[in-house]
């Protein structure tokens, strides 16, 4: 690996450095499968990026993933699909230190996929007649009613796949690709961190998930790593 | 009388689990919600050929691995690890809800907190109470070809879940078409509700008790099979 010839390749500091107070983040994952934990560690560790609007489809699980940065208070409000399961978002929404926007997990899918391919908005089906239709335009087709949802955009996207190119081609893995291929190309910004970074030339074309050009920087994961199945800090077990 | 209910709560939860699993055809693209629907796999076997959907982004999924081979990138909808079937395929969360949303999925078997008589479905909030998940259930409830529903007939403390009107949110305006408890099997046609079987340790009196609604007893009643 030579990491040298990885013009995309900054460090975790760097590109959290790029992150300011109030800014709008998609951030990949379910739970906490996918999730870019050395990025979220460092801006934990950050005074300069607060107040942000996270947008992801869970704010991790308790102190784990963006679980910290409620517990580091980092987060204005979180828009996604489940937050029920982080007794800390549960605790900081009922003490009215976050604003939760909910919205279906296949609707929150297809507005990122939306707002990354140049799409105003669409119609879903999903929601009609819910507490979660309020206020949304209401649209016939075809004798059924469907709700118009506006895509979705954040001015930085932090997403985690398995490798990188120094291309900043990405593949992921298994079910960790969830909501990452759709976030690196709906932002302004996106930065991806990945457990390795490889030749370009090494992966498969036909292989190759989300291609370089929707890739800005490459972080390298060095602070967890893979033990008995699951991602713990290096040097804390 | 002692009614099952008094006995042991996983021996119900598996009771409706394996009446379930009976409803899943071979061949059939099927997605399983959190609690009860999360069991049915103990009680489809090899040969069954039902294909498991996990929004999450995977089709084929397989049973839990042994402790040794858990890999937690590879996780179902409710964030256990899980195996790769034959011919399994991974995916993103827009290609998975793309595949739910467009009609590709057979059944979607889910728990509710309430079924109104003409078969609406309240599963995922009560009021009162903080609404601050809602998951895959709203996407699932518009687009699945089949909804089953599995759930106890009534709560812990034996009010009814089958009612005439919900007074829990609605998942959205699409109903069940099939409603499988530890009491009764019910099917939904046309607004209606129709007792098609009926447990062998309850009665149509209990099931009437524990049934806030309106329903026609099948001129074919069955006893639950569960065997």
């Amino acid at each position: 690996m030579k990491i040298g010839d990885c013009a995309k390749r900054i460090s975790a500091q760097d590109a959290v450095n790029m992150i300011q107070n109030g800014d709008r983040l998609l951030v990949g994952g379910f739970g906490i499968c996918g999730t870019p934990f050395t990025l979220i560690d460092v801006i934990a560790e950050s005074d300069h990026a607060r107040e942000l609007t996270i947008i992801s489809n869970n704010l991790g699980e308790t102190g784990k993933g963006l679980g910290k940065l409620l517990i580091s208070k980092h987060i204005k409000k979180a828009i996604g699909s489940y937050f029920t399961t982080n007794r800390d978002a549960v605790k900081a929404w009922n003490k009215g230190e976050l604003e939760i926007e909910l919205i279906p997990q296949g609707t929150l899918a297809e507005a990122i996929r939306a707002g990354g391919a140049g799409i105003a908005g669409f119609y879903t089906k999903t929601g009609v007649g819910t507490k979660l239709a309020e206020g949304k335009e209401e649209r016939e087709f075809d004798g059924e009613t469907y709700l118009f949802i506006r895509g979705i955009r954040a001015k930085i996207a932090l997403i985690k796949a398995d490798k990188a190119d120094t291309m900043g081609n990405l593949v992921y893995a298994k079910t960790a690709r969830n909501f990452n291929p759709m976030m690196a190309t709906a932002a302004d910004l996106v930065i991806a961190e990945v457990d390795d970074i490889v030749e370009a030339g090494m992966l498969d074309p036909e292989q190759i998930v989300t291609p370089h050009v929707y890739v800005d920087y490459i972080v390298q994961n060095d602070r967890y790593e893979k033990m008995g199945g699951e991602y713990v800090e290096r040097g804390k077990h | 009388m002692l009614s099952a209910a008094n006995i042991d709560p996983s021996f119900i939860k598996n009771r409706i689990a394996k009446r379930v699993a009976k409803e899943l055809h071979a061949g059939s693209v099927v997605n399983l919600g959190i609690g009860i629907p999360s069991l049915i796999p103990n009680f489809l076997d090899s040969k069954s050929q039902v294909y498991l959907q996990s929004e999450n982004g995977l089709l084929g999924m397989g049973p839990t691995p042994p402790k040794e081979q858990i890999d937690m990138d590879l996780i179902s909808a409710s964030k256990q690890p899980v195996t790769l079937g034959i011919g399994s395929s991974v995916f993103s969360s827009a290609d998975s809800f793309a595949m739910i949303r467009g009609g590709h999925i057979d059944i979607a078997v889910m728990g509710a907190l309430q079924i109104s008589e003409k078969g609406e479905i309240a599963n995922w909030s009560v009021p009162g109470k903080d609404i601050l998940g809602v998951g895959g259930a709203m996407d699932l409830v518009a687009s699945a070809q089949k909804i089953i529903i599995a759930m106890t007939h009534a709560t812990k403390d034996h009010v009814p879940k089958i009612i005439q009107r919900l007074t829990y949110p609605m998942s959205g305006i699409r109903t069940a078409d099939v409603i499988v408890t530890d009491k009764a099997v019910f099917k939904i046609k046309n607004d209606s509700f129709i007792l098609e079987e009926m447990a062998a340790d309850s009665s149509l009196d209990e099931i009437k008790r524990l049934t806030d609604a309106h329903f026609t007893v099948s001129k074919n009643l069955q006893t639950m099979l569960i065997d």
